[in-house]
């Protein structure tokens, strides 16, 4: 079946199973590879890419239900060489160690922010917990979400 | 993990979707957020030839003000019934237990309908619908039926729903002039599923007795169900802390609960009466202005 589907503001359109998960349309066919694969049963949040602005589990959505949605992955978050406050933040407080979970994690931080411009640290533990660091790193990450938060109010 | 092959289709409208439905019989599934359906076909549990998006369908999503009370549409998200400022403020206990799903990302993509739908023994949604005494209605070929919560869930994952139908809203009456309600939960660490969850919404008289009062337990038996001994024992008198842990003490006697690695029947049982009690003291609170 063809799909249309605007990923980090172009549109695309595929020919694709039904079945596709969208997580492998944006990997395999889309080649976006920073949006990754783990559990594969909504449990990680390595997955988590933004769709119309919320974050979604890429791999428990069918591409067929981002027909017409806006998707947004790691690779779009940038503004060319101008790194997004969160991945400015996770690099500066240290906020990754094998960086597996750091997509997920800043996509849903990312729709965090945009819900809650100043959230409490148990608000951002609160809001990441569909997200799974197998480093265990959770306390810089948690610093650096707060800190991007800092940062785009100014 | 992918599901295994099927058809795809997506009705705009309900008529159509019924009709396709028709058309596949026990082959068709009904597509909602799939954060039920799809993890099932992902497994190989379930593997339906025909899958039937009604996301397309226009009116299925959305909260209204109804009578006094809400309505409710199938296709609205556990996030938007969370912040709902309709739902907080008419039935506290709804809005309470689509906060206590899963996580962020999964309250985005499931629905209300859908995981009612799923009947989940563990899913969080039927405690408070049986505590709110919730109508659920459902579309069919011969037109629209409303379900009382009471008669909706007959069995782990199985629904009064039947082969064809569609459930499209959940209205819940209005709440009473003195009236709480609350929804607690002892969640499995790990999946997030209520091992015990107790929703409780009561209406006092103007001497602060309980005037009518509906308690309603998931997680911990096959199918979520009302504790009636404790509703009878706290009706028609004032209650106080020590009333209400006494009476919910019932919430699990005799029940025939479930029993598992993460935690025994005996734990589930007790539990039912530890939640019961808090999720009513809750509601009694909130209720009673204090």
């Amino acid at each position: 079946m063809e799909i249309n589907i605007g990923i980090n503001g172009e549109s695309r359109t595929f020919d694709v199973e039904p079945r596709t998960l969208l997580v492998h349309l944006l990997r395999d066919d889309a080649g976006l590879t920073g949006t990754h694969v783990a559990c594969e049963t909504s449990i990680c949040g390595a997955c988590t890419v933004l769709v119309d602005g919320k974050a979604v589990k890429s791999c428990t959505v069918l591409a067929a239900q981002a027909q017409g949605c806006e998707v947004t992955t790691i690779e779009g978050l940038a503004d060319g060489d101008q790194l997004h406050p969160l991945q400015e933040q996770f690099w500066e407080k240290h906020g990754l160690q094998c960086g597996f979970c750091t997509p997920g994690m800043i996509l849903t931080a990312n729709q965090l922010i945009a819900s809650n411009a100043d959230p409490t640290d148990e608000e951002i533990r609160h809001g990441i917990e569909g997200n799974i660091c197998r480093c265990t790193g959770y306390q810089n990450i948690v610093d650096a979400i707060s800190a991007a938060a800092a940062q785009m109010r100014d | 993990m992918i599901p295994a092959s099927f058809d795809y289709v997506r009705p705009q409208s309900l008529e159509d979707a019924l009709a396709r439905l028709g058309e596949h019989g026990d082959d068709a599934r009904v597509l909602a957020g799939g954060h039920s359906l799809l993890p099932v076909m992902k497994a190989r549990l379930a593997d339906p030839a025909v899958l039937v998006d009604i996301a397309g369908i226009e009116g299925l999503s959305g909260i209204s003000e109804s009578e006094g009370g809400i309505r409710i549409g199938a296709m609205t998200t556990h996030a938007e019934i969370e912040a709902s400022g309709l739902v907080q403020e008419k039935c506290r206990s709804l809005a309470e237990a689509a906060g206590a799903i899963g996580d962020l990302q999964v309250r985005n993509r499931g629905t209300l309908g859908g995981s009612l739908a799923h009947a989940d023994p563990a899913a969080d949604y039927p405690a408070a619908v049986l505590a709110a005494e919730a109508e659920i209605t459902v579309a069919g070929a011969d037109g629209e039926r409303v379900v009382g919560a009471d008669d909706f869930f007959t069995g782990t994952f199985e629904t009064a729903l039947g082969a064809g139908e569609i459930l499209t809203s959940v209205r819940i009456s209005a709440p009473a002039a003195r009236g709480g309600s609350a929804y607690l939960k002892a969640a499995q660490k790990a999946s997030g599923f209520a091992v015990c969850g107790v929703a409780a919404r009561l209406a006092l008289d103007a001497d602060g007795a309980v005037e009518s009062i509906r308690v309603g337990v998931t997680g911990v038996a096959a199918t979520a169900y009302r504790a009636t001994s404790v509703e009878e024992a706290l009706t028609g008198s004032a209650p106080s802390a020590e009333s209400i842990r006494k009476a919910a003490a019932g919430a699990g006697e005799g029940v025939d609960a479930l029993d598992d690695f993460y935690a025994g029947a005996d734990f589930r049982r007790h539990l039912a009466g530890v939640y019961a009690a808090r999720a009513i003291g809750k509601a009694w609170i909130r209720a009673s202005g204090k």
